[in-house]
């Protein structure tokens, strides 16, 4: 009984850092890896679902029915910024940077000055469940579920739906793809809103557990960069593996020495992943798959 | 050749009198008070306020004929929660809008940023929050609460009632360590143990972890010292792990109304001392909160920091009619009068010479399951005499430095 609580613990901590990690990327991962911009407004995308989220939960809806607005709102926002901003920046990455740099700095002020400092969340549901002499919240279960869930669903949607053989084909030769009749800026557009939607969710399934703040998305963007730098472009041979080796990393370091160096772990593998392996996880899965 | 005495006589009396009457003539402008708050950024839920209560301090002074006959002018600076931020309007007030004094800064590590810009250009800097104690230095004014004022109440108190055996969680930087020093050593005074001590990265919003070695530890109580709003996601998380700990804190609450903006009960069982909140019952305190939403109807909490920059602008006012100028050393000569008090929102508060400080009246607040507040206990005029006694005298020197409960200040 005793091993068995201390396998759970160990268990229920890897796949608490591991949804964290899958969840807070998979935006970022979708944008960068199919479109090769560098979405630094991602933190925002996750700052509009969970307060979209929070406000139509407080407003009465059932919660899985509020995440999935704030998961829709962000990517409602996400291809109206595509059409407006971001299509005429592709193939210059620099500016991209920027004008989401932009993008990210409008939104956390303007949210500060229309909502103000701060917002009621909404409270954690499930409740928690006794093991041994500790307790855990249920709600984190679902987390490492709905990471799980999300990587399956993005699977089926990239290689088993016409979008994403469509969607991977304007990425590989856009050109050619093109040639055939697919109208490729829609297919950009669509992927630009998957991402700020994916983001979006992010926000909405933490929304419970945080503090509703209009920088909230900041926490977010550390582990979500080091995830996909470690990834590669590629989100199921690069993103996924890379958010289980960071989340073991970072839960074991948490455990033995503390917060402080979780995070340290976190930035100390993407500089040793970086240096040995440039083009991340799933460069090196591609090559050896050859 | 008499004639001509008596008119310059006259003369020379006639000046005379008007001299005497008006000592302020060669500075009849207004006096310029520079603000610099983070009204955005990290920190905005707790500070916007202060700039609030300054505003309201100003209006009720300049309403009533200003500070001896001279209107106070502020000179407001968004530090947007950024430490180089203050270091650039430090600047910027001091040398450029030449203010007579600056009321500036939230955490400690702002405080620690722009404190030697102030000794530079020999300014004088009102310190409005409560933080980790220790600094000794001639030009800050500090009117927030020190921890012989918040921990050397709550912590034997809470070992008393829930038991010895205590949990710290605390911010990693100079506010969390330090004070987290001062809860360790009132816990080993008063025979308790340390059931642990953890330290957490600003930013840090993750906690089940955390969460799971307070529950390992056998603690009787969570002493919380998180700061800023990703930490303070570690409520909600301890809350639906079910902890069930009572907590201890000297932040929440009294600075960030996290009993008003978190579901309960995600705080219910946590307790704080603090100077001043709105909930507090007196008269004194109801006038306060009627006076602020009058003039600022949508403020959503009138906490701690608002009464002491609310106080720390009439203390000033006091100082500088005394004084008879804004002059730097004709304002500390009146400080080490010993009795510049002013019977503010919070009760009677009165400045300490030594260390330039301020007594406070401590309120015990208890947050309930619907997160209501209680007062279990009040604690009056508690001295902050920490750094007095450890050998710090403003009046006889200004070593500029702060000091903590391992590096005390060296024997006089």
């Amino acid at each position: 009984m005793e091993l068995f609580t201390a396998i759970f613990s160990i268990t229920y901590q890897f796949g608490d850092a591991f949804a964290f990690l899958v969840i807070s990327c998979a935006g970022l991962a979708v944008i960068f890896g199919m479109m090769g911009v560098i979405n630094l407004a991602h933190g925002e995308f996750i700052m509009c679902g969970a307060y979209v989220t929070a406000a139509t939960a407080r407003a009465g809806l059932a919660l899985p029915v509020a995440i999935l607005c704030g998961a829709l709102a962000a990517a409602a926002i996400g291809m109206v910024l595509e059409r407006t901003v971001m299509r005429h920046l592709y193939h210059r990455p620099m500016d991209s940077i920027i004008a989401t740099w932009g993008i990210s700095l409008i939104a956390t002020q303007g949210v500060l000055i229309l909502l103000g400092p701060t917002m009621q969340g909404v409270g954690t549901p499930l409740g928690s469940m006794a093991l041994g002499d500790r307790s855990y919240s249920l709600y984190r279960l679902v987390l490492f579920a709905a990471a799980v869930g999300l990587l399956g669903g993005l699977y089926l949607l990239f290689y088993h739906t016409r979008f994403g053989v469509i969607a991977r084909a304007t990425i590989q030769r856009p050109a050619m793809a093109r040639a055939l009749g697919v109208d490729t800026r829609r297919i950009y557009g669509l992927t630009f809103g998957l991402g700020a939607g994916l983001a979006g969710l992010a926000g909405g399934l933490y929304a419970p557990t945080m503090t509703m703040v209009p920088t909230m998305g900041a926490t977010f963007i550390v582990e979500s960069f080091v995830t996909v730098v470690v990834g590669g472009a590629d989100i199921f041979l690069g993103a996924a593996p890379a958010a289980a080796i960071l989340a073991i990393i970072k839960a074991s370091l948490t455990a033995w020495y503390g917060q402080l160096f979780g995070q340290i772990g976190l930035l100390v593998a993407v500089i040793v992943v970086i240096r040995i392996m440039p083009g991340g996880l799933s460069a090196v899965v591609k090559r050896w798959q050859r | 050749m008499r004639k001509s005495l008596n008119r310059t006589l006259l003369a020379a009396l006639l000046a005379g009198t008007i001299m005497a009457g008006q000592p302020a003539l060669a500075q009849d402008g207004p006096i310029k008070i520079g603000v610099l708050e983070d009204q955005s950024g990290d920190f905005a839920a707790a500070t916007a306020v202060k700039v609030h209560a300054i505003e309201l301090a100003t209006k009720e002074i300049n309403d009533a004929g200003g500070i001896d006959g001279r209107p106070i002018e502020l000179v407001v600076y968004d530090t947007q929660s950024d430490n180089r931020r203050y270091q650039e309007f430090m600047r910027r007030v001091l040398q450029q809008d030449e203010v007579d004094v600056v009321f500036a800064g939230f955490s400690s590590a702002s405080r620690e940023a722009y404190r030697p810009i102030v000794n530079q250009f020999d300014g004088l800097a009102f310190y409005n929050n409560q933080y980790e104690g220790g600094v000794c230095d001639a030009n800050m004014i500090v009117t927030g609460a020190v921890p012989e004022q918040q921990f050397s109440t709550l912590i034997p108190w809470m070992m008393e009632t829930y038991g010895p055996n205590v949990y710290t969680l605390a911010a990693d930087y100079n506010f969390g360590q330090i004070s987290a020093e001062w809860v360790r050593q009132i816990v080993e005074e008063n025979g308790g143990t340390m059931a642990g001590e953890e330290f957490i990265p600003l930013g840090v919003s993750q906690f089940s972890q955390t969460i799971q070695n307070i529950q390992q530890s056998e603690a009787d109580f969570v002493v919380t010292l998180l700061v800023g709003a990703a930490q303070a996601s570690y409520y909600e998380q301890a809350n639906a792990a079910d902890v069930g700990l009572p907590m201890a804190s000297s932040v929440n609450v009294g600075q960030g109304y996290e009993h008003k903006r978190f579901t309960p009960p995600s705080l219910a069982d946590m307790y704080v001392t603090t100077n001043y909140i709105e909930e507090i019952d007196s008269p004194a305190s109801t006038d306060f909160v009627e006076r602020f939403r009058a003039m600022f109807p949508d403020e959503p909490y009138i906490n701690q920091e608002a009464a002491n920059s609310y106080i720390g602008i009439n203390l000033y006012k006091q100082m500088v009619e005394r004084a008879g100028s804004t002059d730097h050393d004709a304002i500390r000569a009146v400080l080490a009068e010993g009795d510049v008090c002013f019977d503010g929102p919070s009760g009677n508060v009165c400045l300490d010479p030594k260390s330039q400080h301020m007594s406070h009246t401590i309120f015990l607040a208890k947050v309930e399951d619907d997160h209501s507040i209680t007062f279990p206990e009040t604690w009056e005029n508690i001295e902050p005499y920490w750094l007095g006694d450890a050998g710090c005298d403003l009046t006889q020197n200004d070593p500029s430095a702060q000091y903590t409960p391992s590096s005390p200040p060296p024997a006089p």
